[in-house]
């Protein structure tokens, strides 16, 4: 079993959330989840991190952003999506400067729904993330070598 | 250099990362169950490294990968003359240049974080270094000498002579452990805040160099606690595991302080302990 999933650091990125999902994202870190039992540390910087949490739908103010958070992880890395305004956009997708889902801009891997999701069902995306992370990893170093 | 010395010497060299990630996995678990959490599993500090090392290598400027390898070389240089027994001014000197050359790595990248994270790591050198200075000056005029094997063989613990010495090198552990509250320009919990500034622009090597370093410096500065118990070597070992538990307890139960404070403080405990115990073994023990 590789390292990678032993230890996936997340970075994370409110879009234009209600904060629902945010919260929710949080509340995984607190004593009653506590996702550090799996090697999870939010990191907070897209240098160290493995996974890019992004709740929220993405609008023109933060399309460079959301662009420029995922451009300087370093591979392999992988996206999750969370809420369903990550994903599609949700009640605010009529707005007129909301492009839509996260997918609009980055590569998406995972998408969690709900509104807000679950610490479990966020949990669950992560776990998730973790076999489509590997698989990355893997490629990843065929591609370099 | 005696056959013992060298020994000591290739231990240090292969189990120090073994001992010191043991000690941050340790260290992690107690940390959770402190906070009612369960925590990662005791290896996770290795999984981490792996991990990091596994990942592609950002590099904002070429020289910093440089400086994060001459850190790693100086620390693991600064441990050797320690274990083989070596001059304890020479330990000294080359533990400060090896903490120099983080600062440097970290100023090499624009980034205002890492600067920022670079200029407390300064305040943090200039709040620890009169400390510093003072425990071999301390350990020297009770053993008349800097040589670490000789200070070893001395007969009674250092311990009875300098009491505020260690007070001293107490508070300043903390600031080399990274621990609140003096965690200021690179921490193990707050990695969202300004206060990761250091490692903002390392990525994975060099980030793995840096954590790896940090574990030879640990078993470098329980070793040095280590000194002051020398002639009974269970009770060094045992003050020395004391101390990082007394150290991860003050980390869970305090806040983050000011750089004012820690400037403050620390030159303050060098003066009254470090410098009061000197002066009194001056008057005392001629």
């Amino acid at each position: 079993m590789s390292s990678i999933i032993k230890s996936p650091w997340v970075i994370h990125y409110d879009g234009s959330s209600c904060n629902g999902c945010d919260i929710e994202v949080l509340a995984a870190l607190t004593p009653r989840f506590d996702v550090e039992r799996f090697g999870i540390i939010n990191t907070g910087n897209p240098k160290h991190a493995d996974i890019f949490l992004v709740t929220g739908s993405v609008n023109e103010q933060n399309i460079p952003i959301v662009k420029n958070i995922y451009e300087q992880m370093p591979d392999p890395k992988v996206v999750i999506a969370i809420g369903i305004c990550a994903a599609t956009g949700g009640i605010f997708k009529e707005c007129y400067n909301v492009q839509g889902g996260v997918g609009e801009v980055i590569p998406v891997d995972v998408y969690v729904p709900g509104c807000a999701a679950r610490p479990e069902a966020i949990i669950d995306g992560v776990v998730k993330a973790l076999g489509i992370l590997q698989k990355k990893q893997e490629e990843w170093k065929a591609k370099v070598s | 250099m005696s056959t013992s010395c060298l020994t000591s010497g290739l231990l240090y060299l292969l189990l120090a990362p073994l001992i010191g990630g043991l000690i941050a996995g340790l260290d992690r678990i107690i940390s959770a169950r402190m906070q009612t959490r369960v925590g990662p599993p005791i290896w996770q500090p290795f999984y981490d490294v792996c991990k990091l090392f596994s990942k592609e290598h950002l590099v904002v400027n070429r020289s910093q990968t440089l400086f994060v390898f001459g850190l790693f070389i100086f620390m693991i240089i600064t441990g050797l003359l320690f274990f083989t027994g070596y001059d304890l001014l020479l330990v000294i000197f080359a533990f400060t240049l090896a903490s120099i050359l983080l600062i440097l790595a970290a100023y090499k990248a624009g980034s205002p974080y890492s600067f920022i994270g670079a200029e407390r790591e300064l305040m943090q050198m200039m709040a620890y270094e009169p400390m510093v200075l003072l425990v071999p000056i301390g350990i020297y005029m009770v053993t008349k000498t800097f040589s670490v094997a000789e200070i070893v063989k001395y007969e009674t613990p250092l311990i009875y002579y300098l009491p505020g010495v260690f007070i001293g090198l107490l508070h300043i552990l903390t600031i080399k452990f990274r621990k609140s509250p003096f965690d200021l320009s690179s921490t193990h919990h707050a990695h969202q805040e300004l206060v990761k500034g250091l490692t903002t622009e390392f990525s994975g090597p060099s980030l793995a160099l840096i954590e790896i370093t940090h574990w030879y410096e640990n078993v470098l500065l329980l070793g040095i606690i280590f000194l002051f118990f020398a002639p009974i070597p269970w009770v060094g070992v045992l003050a020395a595991l004391l101390i990082y538990f007394l150290e991860i307890m003050i980390d869970n139960s305090f806040a983050r302080m000011k750089w004012e404070f820690l400037l403050k403080s620390s030159w303050w405990m060098a003066l009254v302990f470090g410098g009061g115990n000197i002066l009194l073994l001056m008057l005392l023990k001629r």
